[in-house]
């Protein structure tokens, strides 16, 4: 999304470089120990990289601990409602191609309360890069069951343990028509680097589905994905053919922790090539001289 | 209304009378281009120095079912769709059985003698005129059997042509305009039609009426005018408001708002976009309006129920928004193509916690189009979600109203980014207005705007002192607003024994009805209200100058006999005095109804309540 919009993502004038100092903001409020805290340094160092216009990029988020996102990182920012911050990123996206506007949503707002707005920013393509921080729970609220947890899981609302098959991000993106799906982990923060930078670079819609950790109400769920805790951590093959849809299916059967890496990234036109964009906001006189003459001409067809 | 004049029974006939304004209801079946024949006089009608009003319903079913348009032609003030029809046109035999009740005594009944039989007996025993024209059969002999039933409703207005005189060249011209674009033999075929219905001789309806052109006003000489729905003028409005963003989902009425604008907004730089849902259509829009660009989203009664969260965040995070409702019956699905009022309680209070909106009220078409520039205009000084309500009855009737004078009204409230020393988003000593992303603060503080309670830079904060500041500069912005609302004027005497207070479509009638009333030597006073919160100053003084307020409105009433407005009404001046009258059949007052109506619930006066009202349902 960035390259492609305009060639010239980095500043136009002459500034001193993006620095991590530059983006921190109020202190995180994050459980110590928790996966997020991780995501959040990777964005910063990610935007540091990629040395964007600092008032050029909007961090956006909907409702949960991942969703507190926006206080802890010094941009434009909006905290949003439960579920709806995709089409809220839509029409911010659409309406002002020059932004960069980046989601960072939980498992709840992504999947559950939100799922059908994922689904359909997917299939329309939005210019908009989103960022799933997966705990598996619903850790804001103190523990209850969310739609990636695990059958078996026990939670304030499942006291016997959840019955419900869970949803598959990965899987669930691809068959809604997602141009960027990959899988990360906030315990490895160079993939992580990676995936994120990939999603910014496409022109599309990008999803990176990460793993974060919630180890006040969750700990250990991602263990079997760190190498340090006896887990493994399996790269995406390197034959996988990331515009193939049924090797990427193929990919999203396996049991966790599967692969990491991405999964499926193809071109298709976005939503805001297809809308045409908006023109300059029309402030100038001669805009509003344009916009008269047109609506006049429309409403003397109806004298 | 000028009517006929009525010939009390055995008096000798007199020559023709001469009309200046006419009701003219056609019944047939929604595919027989009703609609486009009413549409067609409007126009044309807006095109004379006549004024113009139309009433139509559209059967539920997609295709199929019947079908009526209503036109109200005519000098002067037309103000509402009319009592009971001067001259009724009947395609079929149910159209005849169903709408004859609304043809009043003495009227003149010109129906398709190829499917219709009347009863002669009724027709003179009421002193109606019947007039016989083989419709259908003629139109085909006339498009040489190619066009089938079709082409049956051109004929017909070149019938009305002949009847009323109007003017030819002009019509060709219209038709022009409306067939011009589609393959030639379409317009040589309705051109046909035209000629043969203008052609036909129906000497009988002549002998009995000669309908004039009515004269203008002083005053409105060659002022230039429009034709539309109230949808259309909404559409239209809202360019020259400035919205260049929109998001919505469709559902009736609202739909042919987001349909316009969807075509004609990338003309003007902008897009409208369909959602998947009411919320996404909501949210979209705050995104783009939160980008800086002024946006709307839309919905009828259903859509604007859920759209209810993001309200609570548009006045929370202080984002300007425009948000329409064009109501219809409710509750739930309710009475998808009929008209009620009564969204108000939902667009006053939608949403969580303290959430002073803005709701506005359009009275008529005109309104549609000039008031939600207002709306626009509001939104974006005070950064606040305004609620604009229209309902069925303004979105599918037509009107003729003067051509806007663009230069003086067109805006464009956008905010462009720009570079800033510092910024607070929501200062605490004055009103709210967003920087756009995309500005550069160059103290290198960026702002949160958020839904959780803040500080002045946004920052989530739960600080009692903090939470009832915030909760007080969000309620303040409204208090601001009130005081530059104007007074509404007052039609009729200022003090007296009955105010009638209106709001949206009920304009029309109740100004008429006043007229009457006054006519028949009874003063009754009016007031309008466009602005419905928050309200407009010097209510409460007036309303005590009054022995008796009475809120017309067409929602249903509370044990006091308060419709929804009322119960505002009172609440909020606490007069006991304040009273409603409300009905819930889905359909707009008629004149003599309301008469009627204020007669009974006030008492005592012998007011003429004009022709005797039907209660025939006029859908049918």
């Amino acid at each position: 999304m960035v390259h492609t919009v305009n060639d010239t993502p980095v500043c136009a004038e002459q500034r001193p470089p993006l620095t991590r100092a530059d983006l921190k903001a109020d202190k995180p409020t994050w459980c110590p120990g928790c996966g997020d805290f991780s995501v959040l340094a990777i964005y910063q160092k990610l935007l540091e990289k990629k040395n964007l216009p600092q008032e050029s990029i909007v961090t956006l988020s909907g409702i949960g601990c991942s969703s507190r996102f926006p206080y802890f990182v010094n941009t434009h920012s909006v905290h949003f409602i439960h579920g709806r911050i995709l089409p809220f990123a839509t029409g911010l996206s659409l309406s002002r191609p020059d932004l960069h506007p980046i989601v960072f949503i939980g498992d709840g707002d992504a999947y559950s309360i939100g799922g059908n707005h994922f689904d359909h920013c997917a299939r329309k393509n939005v210019r908009l890069m989103v960022v799933v921080m997966d705990n598996q729970v619903y850790g804001l609220t103190k523990k209850q069951t969310s739609p990636t947890s695990p059958v078996g899981f026990k939670s304030k609302t499942d006291p016997w343990g959840s019955k419900v098959t869970p949803i598959n991000p990965t899987k669930k993106l691809i068959s809604s028509g997602a141009t960027f799906v990959a899988r990360t982990a906030a315990s490895n923060p160079n993939h992580m680097l990676e995936m994120m930078e990939a999603a910014l670079d496409h022109d599309g819609f990008s999803v990176v589905e990460c793993f974060s950790e919630c180890v006040q109400f969750n700990p250990g769920s991602f263990d079997a994905a760190v190498p340090r805790k006896g887990g493994a951590y399996p790269p995406v093959p390197e034959d996988h053919d990331v515009t193939n849809e049924e090797a990427a299916y193929a990919l999203t059967r396996e049991p966790f922790p599967g692969h990491f890496g991405i999964y499926f990234k193809v071109d298709r036109p976005t939503l805001n090539e297809t809308e045409g964009g908006l023109a300059e906001s029309p402030t100038s006189d001669t805009a509003l001289k344009d916009v008269r003459q047109q609506l006049e001409a429309s409403l003397r067809q109806l004298t | 209304m000028t009517s006929f004049r009525e010939i009390p029974p055995g008096t000798a006939y007199a020559g023709p009378e001469t009309l200046n304004d006419a009701v003219i209801r056609i019944a047939g079946n929604s595919q027989d281009g009703i609609q486009s024949v009413g549409a067609m006089l409007a126009r044309l009608a807006g095109r004379s120095e006549m004024d113009v009003m139309t009433y139509m319903t559209i059967p539920a079913t997609i295709s199929g079912g019947p079908s009526i348009f209503q036109v109200h032609m005519g000098s002067g003030r037309v103000l509402s769709a009319g009592d009971a029809a001067d001259i009724l046109v009947a395609f079929y035999q149910h159209s005849y059985d169903d709408h004859l009740e609304s043809l009043r005594d003495g009227g003149v009944l010109l129906y398709d003698s190829t499917n219709v039989e009347p009863d002669l007996d009724v027709l003179r025993e009421r002193r109606i005129t019947p007039v016989p024209v083989p419709m259908t059969s003629l139109t085909i002999e006339i498009l040489g059997g190619t066009g089938k039933k079709k082409g049956k409703n051109i004929f017909l207005l070149g019938l009305l042509a002949q009847a009323f005189r109007l003017d030819m060249e002009k019509i060709r011209r219209l038709l022009g305009e409306v067939f011009g674009h589609k393959d030639e033999s379409v317009l040589r075929n309705a051109l046909l039609a035209l000629e043969g219905g203008y052609a036909y001789s129906i000497g009988d309806m002549q002998s009995f009426f000669t309908f004039e052109e009515p004269r203008h006003e002083a005053g409105e000489a060659g002022v230039t005018k429009v034709t539309m729905t109230g949808n259309q003028a909404l559409a239209y409005g809202a360019v020259a408001a400035g919205i260049r963003f929109g998001a919505a989902y469709p559902i009736t009425p609202w739909t042919e708002v987001m349909e316009q604008l969807r075509y004609d907004l990338p003309r003007y730089g902008g897009s409208f976009i369909q959602t998947e849902d009411e919320l996404a259509g909501i949210a979209a829009a705050l995104g783009a309006a939160y980008g800086g660009v002024p946006s709307m989203t839309g919905s009828s009664g259903p859509g604007l129920a859920l759209k209810s969260e993001a309200i609570s965040f548009a006045v929370m995070a202080e984002i300007p928004l425009l948000i329409v409702d064009v109501q219809r019956g409710g509750p739930s699905t309710g009475l998808p193509t009929n008209v009620e009022q009564s969204d108000l309680n939902l667009a006053l209070h939608a949403g969580h916690g303290d959430a002073p909106r803005v709701v506005m009220a359009a009275a008529n078409v005109e309104d549609c189009f000039h008031l939600v520039i207002e709306a626009v205009r509001i939104a974006h000084e005070y950064s606040v979600p305004v609620i604009f309500l229209s309902d069925q009855a303004i979105a599918t009737r037509i009107e003729a109203f003067p051509l806007p004078d663009l230069t003086s009204v067109l805006q464009f409230p956008g905010a462009k980014p720009e570079t800033v020393d510092s910024y607070k988003p929501y200062p605490l000593d004055r009103i709210t207005r967003h920087m756009p992303p995309g500005t550069r603060i160059t103290d290198g503080k960026y702002p949160n705007v958020t839904g959780l309670e803040h500080d002045e830079f946004g920052h989530p904060s739960a600080n009692p002192k903090v939470h009832m500041a915030m909760t007080a500069k969000r309620r303040a912005k409204l208090e601001a607003l009130a005081e530059t609302l104007p007074r509404p004027a007052v039609q009729g005497p200022k003090a007296g024994e009955l105010l009638l207070v209106g709001w949206g479509s009920t304009m029309g009638v109740i100004r008429e009805a006043v007229d009457r009333a006054a006519a028949s030597g009874v003063e009754y006073s009016a007031i309008h209200l466009r602005h419905l919160n928050p309200l407009p100053p010097g209510l409460e003084e007036l309303f005590r100058r009054f022995e008796r307020v009475l809120v017309v409105e067409m929602n249903d009433r509370d044990a006091n006999g308060c419709g929804q407005l009322a119960r505002v009404l009172r609440a909020q001046y606490a007069l006991p005095h304040i009273g409603g009258i409300t009905k819930t059949d889905g359909l707009s007052f008629r004149i003599g109804e309301l008469l009627a109506r204020i007669e009974e619930t006030v008492g005592g006066h012998a007011v003429f309540v004009g022709p005797a009202v039907s209660h025939a349902n006029p859908n049918h």
